[in-house]
């Protein structure tokens, strides 16, 4: 050993960080710390869902305010998004927009990661089980997903609202159906891990000590495949944000007077050379938020990897 | 190859037929009447022959059978007809999908469409292809330089910024304030001369571009990704130790053999392309294929939009196919057999 590498182990134990305890979620603390961008996501990330949560509270504007003495303003310190064509408040509306958009986002998002772990476990755990599922999944990735959702939205739509009232049935339905329709990555991901994962001594152990195979998913397999999970429902959120605001922009998600992001676009659109603020903020709202979740997930995918993490 | 080939092609005939008994389920047994749209005025009576003239009249299976009958064997009979100028049996009674909106035949609507979703589409994703391939080279070459990082930066910008966006900016940009370029895309324009060629380029930059830049940020990502992983590789070093020059090292070794799976990529993603070019199309009023879905929709004309739909699957079922013997081929570590 040379003189410098007997320097820098004797630095490094002399390091009060070598002695700490160091856990799994430390090290992958330290290592997302470590992406820059991931952490600028995070910053903005919490910014706008802030914005978005406790902002109404200090914008104290009704969204739904008609005020036709304030049509198509600019921005202004009274409005500082401006107004739309009846006098709504901008500001006031694209933070009741984000709420319901960031809604959609995660309740889809928790709705496919359930499914897609569900059903990858099963494939990768039950050996008669993996054929049919991963046919079922193929099937899935084969179907044209776009125009299913708005073919599913438009002939649904008036059902549901009949029976949950206009906006929650329209909440549920969307959120159900971009949940079935995006399970298949993390189902296939979660099936890849688990059937590695199986044939390890640790799984063996436990089952020869009597473990039931519910315990031992719920106890040695969840745990284990939980990092690509995590990186498939960052994802998940980004993609369920997009897909409502698309639905929304074609004029086929929630109804005209229930503001999304999309919708705001789609309605703003029309007013584009009169108040570019109405197509701007939304778009803008909508990227960034979709911006920061996509950091985020690449900032985590790095972190989780035991391959990158601690170089 | 070959067995895997006709194996493959095998397997994707009953999974286009699920693919199609789903779509025609769906749109079939959905709580929705399509006289519902008519004026209240009609009699019942009416309306009940009005249903039956849409030929509501049959049991479900006996429908799905005869729409299968007509879009597998009937229209791809009819486009052989028209290919060859051949008569094949009774090809004047021969019966057709027909668009309830229209009452002409479903597959004339689509042909008459398909041409501008290939010319708007179909370039834009290869502007994306050729935008996409050097950077990611280059961004993989000098990695974590000022390039990378900006290209890296842009990519996830084109990848997160969704089309209806970036449409409408460009849109806001580059026709209300710097007044550059139409809006909107005129199907009827005839190129004939040097200036409507021009006008054609013009008014198909907008949409190209929007499209390109979503697409070209996806691929490029794959290419930084896959150089990357074979920059390292021990090949590349003995490439370079038999004192090859290193262009030759980066763009013969190094580009093509991680071209492998950027190529099936761009084969994978070719059916998204339409999937995607309906906000696209719809944004910039380019009457394609897309638009004709929005349209169907609207009008709730179910042949048309169970048509459409289905010639997407196909579309994602025939490339997939595509992709994995493509992988088979350039690969030649890859057997399927």
């Amino acid at each position: 050993m040379t003189e410098a590498a007997a320097a820098t182990a004797a630095a490094a134990i002399a390091d009060p960080a070598f002695h700490a305890h160091r856990s799994l979620w430390g090290d992958v603390w330290r290592q997302f710390r470590a992406h820059r961008g991931a952490m600028i996501g995070v910053a903005v990330f919490t910014l706008i869902a802030l914005v978005v949560l406790v902002g109404p509270f200090l914008h104290t504007l009704d969204p739904q305010f008609l005020n036709m003495r304030a049509r198509n303003q600019p921005m202004s310190w009274a409005h500082p998004f401006g107004t739309d064509n009846v006098g709504r408040d901008m500001l006031a509306q694209v933070m009741a927009g984000g709420r319901v958009s960031l809604a959609v986002g995660v309740a889809a998002m928790a709705i496919s990661v359930v499914l897609g772990a569900l059903v990858g476990v099963l494939a990768g755990y039950v050996r008669w089980l993996d054929g049919p599922l991963m046919r079922l999944t193929d099937l899935f990735l084969a179907l044209p997903l776009l125009p299913l959702l708005l073919v599913i939205l438009l002939l649904f739509r008036d059902t549901l609202r009949t029976a949950f009232g206009p906006e929650a049935g329209i909440f549920l339905l969307i959120v159900v159906v971009i949940g079935v329709t995006s399970w298949m990555q993390t189902a296939r991901i979660v099936r890849g891990e688990v059937l590695a994962l199986k044939e390890r001594e640790f799984v063996l152990a436990a089952r020869s000590i009597g473990a039931r195979p519910h315990r031992i998913i719920t106890r040695h397999l969840l745990p284990n495949v939980l990092s690509p999970i995590m990186v498939s429902a960052t994802i998940g959120v980004a993609n369920a944000i997009i897909t409502e605001s698309a639905l929304s922009f074609l004029g086929l998600g929630f109804p005209p007077d229930f503001p999304t992001w999309g919708r705001l676009l789609f309605d703003g659109k029309d007013f584009m050379t009169l108040t570019p603020a109405r197509v701007i903020w939304p778009g803008l709202a909508i990227s960034l938020t979709v911006l920061s979740v996509n950091f985020i997930g690449d900032g985590l995918r790095d972190a989780l990897d035991p391959r990158i993490r601690g170089r | 190859m070959l067995r895997f080939a006709l194996r493959r092609l095998l397997v994707s005939i009953p999974t286009l037929l699920v693919i199609s008994f789903i779509i025609f389920a769906l749109l079939d047994l959905a709580p929705s009447d399509p006289t519902a749209n008519l004026p209240l005025t009609i009699p019942p009576e009416v309306r009940e022959k009005i249903r039956l003239s849409l030929g509501l009249g049959e049991p479900f299976l006996v429908r799905y059978a005869l729409w299968l009958q007509q879009f597998m064997i009937n229209e791809p009979l009819n486009i052989l007809e028209q290919w060859t100028g051949w008569t094949i049996g009774d090809s004047e009674n021969r019966l057709r999908v027909l668009s309830w909106a229209t009452r002409s035949p479903v597959v004339d609507l689509i042909v008459a469409r398909l041409p501008q979703t290939l010319w708007v589409v179909g370039m834009s994703y290869v502007i994306a292809v050729l935008i996409a391939v050097p950077i990611g080279v280059i961004s993989a070459y000098r990695q974590y330089s000022l390039f990378d990082q900006i290209g890296t930066f842009v990519s996830m910008l084109g990848f997160s910024v969704p089309t209806f966006f970036t449409g409408l900016l460009f849109i806001m940009l580059f026709s209300v304030w710097l007044g550059w370029l139409p809006s909107i895309y005129d199907t009827t324009h005839v190129v004939r001369d040097w200036d409507s060629f021009v006008f054609q380029v013009r008014q198909m930059l907008m949409p190209t571009m929007v499209l390109a830049l979503a697409n070209a940020s996806q691929i490029s990502r794959f290419m930084r990704a896959s150089m990357l992983d074979n920059l390292n590789q021990d090949y590349v070093r003995t490439a370079r130790a038999k004192g090859m020059r290193e262009r030759t090292v980066v763009l013969v070794h190094v580009l093509r053999n991680s071209l492998i799976p950027v190529v099936t990529v761009i084969a994978l993603g070719v059916p998204t392309i339409f999937g995607g070019a309906i906000i696209t199309e719809q944004i910039f009023r380019v009457n394609g294929i897309g638009q004709l879905l929005i349209v169907g929709i609207e009008s709730a004309d179910i042949p048309l939009v169970q048509t459409l739909t289905f010639i997407f699957a196909v579309l994602i079922v025939l490339f997939n196919l595509i992709a994995d013997l493509l992988y088979g081929m350039l690969d030649p570590r890859i057997r399927y057999d």
